[in-house]
């Protein structure tokens, strides 16, 4: 008799149980496409953010709802891309290649110091301390939070503490134009060859006392390029990209080097009149 | 029958026989979601949900056993209350938010076999709670639980920042703090029943 009603307790006890578990999966039901983890799994996982959405799984959401193409992904390799494309059956949309580029050239070779910042070494915190140590107000601070931030090794300090960007490691996640205090840098297209390294808004010699290098807004670039495809905007060279930029006239005539022609293989190429820099060590207020 | 009035019965779930940190019950999301203060709230809220709706079912259930003179079917019918209960809510969150779902993760299924859980159900019966008192100590534990959760995933954020020993780093971190917040959690011993 107890087994009769221990079964028929249990029984009508999950009996119950699962009448409302059938219910809730008919109510609650969500189709996830099968496609979306596939795509994920093709994905690089870096969840770096180039491509526009937050991470690796949203933007596969996305390729699967063909919202976004697969070239929008920049870190992933050439092939990895095809085979997404392929897969979804969808265009591989190419986009043209950024790198992050640094608007600054005042490495400790060429540009003042007008205190000496001892504390966290770090440009977040440097730049709480009135701007920094440096002279040159815009410039680059040195302690290299940008080389923190990347998440591919493509931010190395060079030996005057400027952050050299690796262009074939570069992916353009935006992170080092995040971290950078001073706005330094900016994600362009690599083919954008036409440079210009400074951000110092004074002119004349009020540059040239906190660093060699600097735009000194003399204006010579703005005469020389052709039409309108350089103004001079709050004491600096402003570069209209819209033109045609593959001209290498507007940096012949720079006095410092602040306007600069960028190679390939990342060779800075500056104008034949400005001014050679040969000092190695740390430049200080008694040898300028 | 129980004498404890509503207020005490609450205050002894939460603080003075806290579930994780007095009775040491459901240490694996404890320790498993505990790493950022939204997800553990989160966690928090589906534990004390779970707890709420098995302690209800777990009291008509008791009483249905013990009328029909079965009172070991005790332990099974209330592991698979809670249990579909469980896969109701892993359901309402998928629906409701993959997030969630996905940083969650195993640990959301992982509630089915939570100790703390079917600690709520078999403490109210061994107590004889009844029906309102039952709903008010399954919504203390839980809040209690939720408590515990957000105390050592508030910890868990700040000490990201904080330059911590390389061996201690991870586990080990967490159950040291697991083991301070117990400490604190003993002052409160001896205040109630």
């Amino acid at each position: 008799m107890s087994i009769i009603v221990a079964i028929a307790a249990l029984g009508g006890l999950t009996l119950v149980l699962s009448i409302m578990l059938i219910i809730a999966n008919k109510k609650l039901y969500v189709y996830e496409d099968p496609r979306i983890e596939i795509v994920e799994d093709m994905l690089p996982h870096a969840n770096c953010g180039a491509c526009g959405y937050p991470g690796c799984r949203p933007f596969a959401e996305a390729l699967v709802h063909q919202k976004s193409l697969p070239g929008k992904c920049t870190v992933s390799t050439d092939e990895g891309r095809e085979s997404i494309a392929k897969f979804l059956g969808v265009a591989l949309g190419t986009e043209e290649k950024q790198v992050a580029r640094l608007a600054c050239a005042g490495g400790t070779n060429v540009a003042l110091n007008r205190a000496q910042y001892i504390g966290i070494q770090s440009c977040q915190a440097a730049t709480l301390v009135s701007g920094g140590g440096k002279g040159c107000f815009w410039g680059c601070l040195g302690h290299g939070d940008c080389e923190v931030v990347c998440d591919f090794d493509a931010i190395i300090m060079n030996e005057h503490g400027l952050p050299i960007v690796v262009n074939e490691k570069c992916t353009a996640c935006g992170d080092c134009v995040e971290a950078c205090p001073k706005d330094l840098f900016s994600l362009q297209p690599i083919s954008h060859r036409l440079w210009v390294a400074c951000k110092n808004l004074e002119h004349g010699n009020a540059v040239l006392e906190d660093c060699e290098v600097g735009c000194t807004a003399c204006g010579k670039c703005d005469m020389d390029a052709p039409d309108d495809l350089i103004t001079m905007i709050n004491n600096l060279p402003v570069i209209n990209y819209a033109e045609n930029h593959n001209t290498q006239k507007p940096i012949q005539r720079c006095p410092t080097g602040a306007i600069v022609w960028l190679e390939d293989n990342g060779k800075v190429v500056k104008g034949k009149e400005s001014r050679k820099i040969i000092r190695k060590g740390i430049k200080s207020m008694g040898n300028s | 029958m129980n004498t404890e009035s509503l207020g005490t019965i609450f205050l002894n779930a939460v603080l003075v026989n806290n579930f994780v940190l007095a009775y040491f019950l459901g240490i694996c999301p404890f320790l498993g979601v505990s790493g950022k203060i939204e997800t553990a709230s989160k966690m928090g809220s589906a534990v004390t949900f779970v707890m709420l709706i098995s302690s209800m079912c777990a009291y008509g259930i008791h009483a249905f056993l013990v009328a029909i003179d079965a009172p070991y079917l005790q332990l099974i019918s209330y592991i698979v209350v809670i249990a579909s209960t469980v896969q109701l809510v892993e359901m309402f969150i998928k629906k409701m938010s993959p997030a969630l779902f996905r940083s969650l993760g195993i640990f959301l299924p992982l509630i089915t076999t939570n100790c703390a859980i079917l600690g709520v159900a078999l403490f109210q019966t061994n107590k004889g709670y009844g029906f309102l008192e039952s709903v008010i100590y399954a919504l203390g534990a839980g809040v209690g639980f939720t408590l515990a959760l957000l105390l050592i995933s508030g910890l868990r954020e700040k000490l990201n920042f904080a330059e911590v020993p390389n061996v201690s780093k991870g586990t080990a971190l967490t159950l040291f703090l697991a083991g301070i917040l117990s400490l604190c959690f003993m002052g409160f011993a001896g205040l109630g029943a």
